[in-house]
């Protein structure tokens, strides 16, 4: 059955002792979250900074009026698609070895998914409007649509984070003594009174299948409803009808590096080589093969069709990609950023922990590009010439509060992933031992 | 631009209350007393009759009269911004063969919007003929489109069109998303990255949808058709500013346009029918309001 699992016999006392232990506040983790905490101040400083003087303080401009802030919230929703692939799609064809990995894919959806609404707000004129798109909110705005499918795979994606974890949560309640009070009451009233009768496990089991039902449309829906902001558009470069699959299979591609990145850490950090194995590397590293390659075909369909023909708006446009103004990014991502590493992950080696993780980082960080160069060029190509305004305005370069306030983004993402991996054990403890149980029979 | 005056709001909700529609109804009776209503608060004890919208006829106190004051009122100008002029449809017609880039246009424009010189809301454009290999140049305003990409797109209904054709913008609605900027296929709208020019002057005024002004930090501007003037029966700011008779304005539903340099008044459709007039980018289905008259066929 799971032959992903360690072969060693492990006994329920292990695996809770194992599993249970990420739960402490040591100084290690302190000084990390420290780290963290400083460093998003100073972001935020430079946030307030723009709240007072206005987006000026950005590169942004009349002509490239979405830039990486815009970019970046593609990108983090893009990255946390990957808890419906993982989760749900492989979970419901019972391919048992995901299960281990299937709370961390969550974490990283959940994540991603919470600071991708923030993002948008930092790219807003006026943020302190934000409640007018409830007040006067139009149906015929995709932005209205993105805001509503967002809300609801966050909502979801917590809550399949959640239910599964009851037994998990009910476990802490009863076994960690030494940790803070409001934690363990914390526990108490997250565990819902838990107490691991069959009846609640059918429960838990019947919730949970629902939401991985749902989670499928809404999580294609929030990453097609990104691409339609763009291809909903009448500019050369948006204007594609493939706009929806095409970032709905680059999204797994980044998803599935940044889960193997978060594996790496948990697995070095916590100690759990035992549940987190190479096997487990070797297979996601496929898997990342697989969705980079559906990306890569999808690459093909959006460059050659509209440079095989002469449209003269569109010819311009990949002809900029291909060997004018962007070529030197467009390579760098196109070659560096996806095709050089998929082909490097195809031999063995380069699927065992260490350096499937260098060549996620890799990828994850070509993923990141990739989105500037979907947004930011098509802008830079009006229909009608760039003309009296200030000689910058004819290209786009984030200023160092742009920077941060984006740096900002992942250090909350890093916030929220650590703090939850403090509290809650990140391999499902319960799982794992009905999956050894299974085995042992 | 008159500054709002803070201390007469009892004032105004007095006017209110009797219903008086707008200056129209005051009439010229109470343009001339403005000047001698300086006495403030204090009444003068001269009375007027004057005829409210129900037909009424009142008497109001002289020191009570002030018909500026409806101009000076937000909930006013957001409604009467709104609902636009009715019966119009207005439209304009730009002779690219006249345009000697003196960029007046601009200029007017930029001072009446309180623009910063980056900014437009108009912009003549060096543009290339590919066939003749000359440039010609193209004065470039919103096209008011009948099918407006940028107000499908707006999440909040702050870009609206009117049912006179104006497609306008309520920067007191704005949330500065841009995504208008990102979807309107002529570049027509820009946003006020920082603190608009003359803040500080215009902090007290009161917003006027119909002109933008004041401008706002955080939220998108954009060409008006001149709005605040079409409803004192004069021609925008930019039609009027141009020496050379490039712009024709007027509504088509009486299908006259008024040439604004020699003031001439025009049939519209002719206008367009002998002179071969065009739309930008006609395939991309927006229906522009503006039309253009080709450029020169000489070498210009």
């Amino acid at each position: 059955m799971n032959d992903t699992l360690s072969k060693e016999i492990l006994t329920d006392d292990q695996i809770e002792q194992d599993l249970l232990k990420n739960i402490n506040w040591g100084n290690k983790f302190k000084l990390w979250l420290a780290f963290l905490a400083v460093s998003l101040i100073i972001c935020l400083y430079f946030y307030y900074q723009q709240i007072e003087h206005g987006l000026g303080v950005t590169g942004l401009h009349d002509y490239v009026s979405w830039g990486i802030y815009i970019s970046n919230f593609v990108f983090f929703v893009a990255t946390s698609l990957i808890g419906m692939l993982i989760s749900s799609v492989l979970g419901l064809m019972n391919v048992s070895w995901v299960k281990p990995l299937a709370r961390i894919a969550e974490l990283v959806a959940v994540a991603f998914a919470m600071v991708a609404g923030l993002i948008i707000i930092t790219d807003m004129g006026r943020p302190d409007r934000l409640l007018n798109v409830f007040m006067h909110g139009r149906v015929q705005s995709p932005i209205v649509w993105d805001i509503a499918v967002v809300v609801t795979y966050v909502a979801i994606s917590i809550l399949l984070l959640y239910i599964p974890l009851l037994p998990d949560i009910a476990l802490c309640r009863d076994k960690l003594k030494n940790v803070p009070k409001w934690q363990q009451k914390m526990y108490k009233i997250l565990a819902l009174g838990w107490k691991g009768k069959a009846k609640q496990f059918k429960l838990m089991n019947n919730y949970t299948r629902i939401l991985l039902i749902l989670i499928i449309p809404i999580a294609l829906s929030i990453h097609t409803v990104t691409s339609w902001l763009f291809a909903m558009t009448l500019r050369s470069g948006w204007d594609s009808p493939i706009f929806g699959p095409y970032f709905v299979s680059g999204a797994f591609v980044a998803g599935c590096a940044a889960v193997i990145i978060t594996m790496y850490f948990f697995q070095k950090n916590y100690k759990l080589d035992k549940y987190i194995t190479i096997d487990h590397f070797d297979r996601m590293g496929r898997l990342l093969v697989l969705v980079a390659l559906v990306y890569v075909y999808f690459n093909i369909n959006e460059i050659i069709v509209p440079a095989y023909k002469t449209n003269t708006a569109d010819a311009k446009h990949v002809q900029e990609m291909l060997s004018g103004h962007e070529s030197i990014m467009f390579w760098m991502v196109q070659l560096g950023g996806l095709i050089i590493p998929f082909l490097l992950i195809l031999f063995r080696p380069m699927r065992r922990p260490l350096p499937l993780m260098l060549i996620s980082i890799v990828i994850l960080t070509g993923a990141w590009f990739k989105r500037v160069l979907i947004v930011v060029p098509t802008q830079l190509a009006p229909y009608y010439p760039i003309q009296n305004v200030p000689e910058k305005w004819t290209h786009y370069m984030p200023t160092v509060p742009e920077i941060a306030i984006t740096t900002g983004s992942f250090i909350l993402v890093l916030i929220i992933m650590s703090v939850l991996a403090k509290l809650f054990p990140v391999i499902p403890i319960w799982e794992i031992k009905e999956e050894i149980n299974h085995n042992k029979n | 631009m008159s500054k709002a005056n803070k201390n007469d709001k009892s004032r105004r909700k007095f006017l209110q209350n009797l219903g008086l529609a707008g200056v129209s109804a005051v009439g010229g009776t109470a343009l001339l007393l403005q000047s001698c209503s300086d006495s403030k608060d204090s009444a003068s004890g001269k009375k007027v009759k004057v005829l409210t919208q129900d037909n009424q006829l009142v008497e109001v106190d002289v020191a009570n009269l002030k018909p500026s004051d409806k101009i000076k009122d937000l909930d006013y100008l957001q409604d009467r911004g709104r609902e636009g002029i009715p019966g119009k449809k207005f439209v304009m017609v730009v002779d690219l063969a006249k345009c000697k880039n003196a960029r007046k246009c601009m200029s007017a424009c930029q001072n009446a919007h309180q623009l910063k010189p980056e900014m437009h809301h108009i912009n003549v454009l060096e543009m290339n003929d590919p066939v003749r290999k000359t440039s010609y140049y193209m004065p470039k305003t919103c096209q008011h489109c009948d099918n407006p990409p940028c107000v499908s797109v707006c999440p909040v209904d702050a870009t609206f069109k009117r049912q006179d054709g104006i497609v306008l913008i309520d920067n007191e609605r704005c949330i500065g998303c841009r995504f208008c900027v990102a979807a309107c296929p002529y570049s027509a709208r820009t946003f006020n990255w920082t603190e608009p020019k003359d803040a500080k002057e215009f902090a007290e005024v009161t917003y006027d949808m119909e002109l933008n002004v004041p401008q706002k930090k955080g939220t998108v501007t954009k060409c008006a058709f001149s709005a605040d003037r079409l409803r004192e029966g004069k021609l925008p700011y930019c039609v009027s500013a141009c020496p050379n008779g490039v712009y024709y304005f007027g509504d088509s539903n009486e299908d006259l346009v008024t040439n604004g340099t020699t003031k001439k008044t025009v049939r519209l459709s002719e206008l367009l029918e002998e002179n071969a007039a065009y739309t930008l980018m006609p395939e991309l289905g927006t229906k522009p309001s503006v039309y253009y008259l080709p450029p020169r066929q000489n070498k210009g």
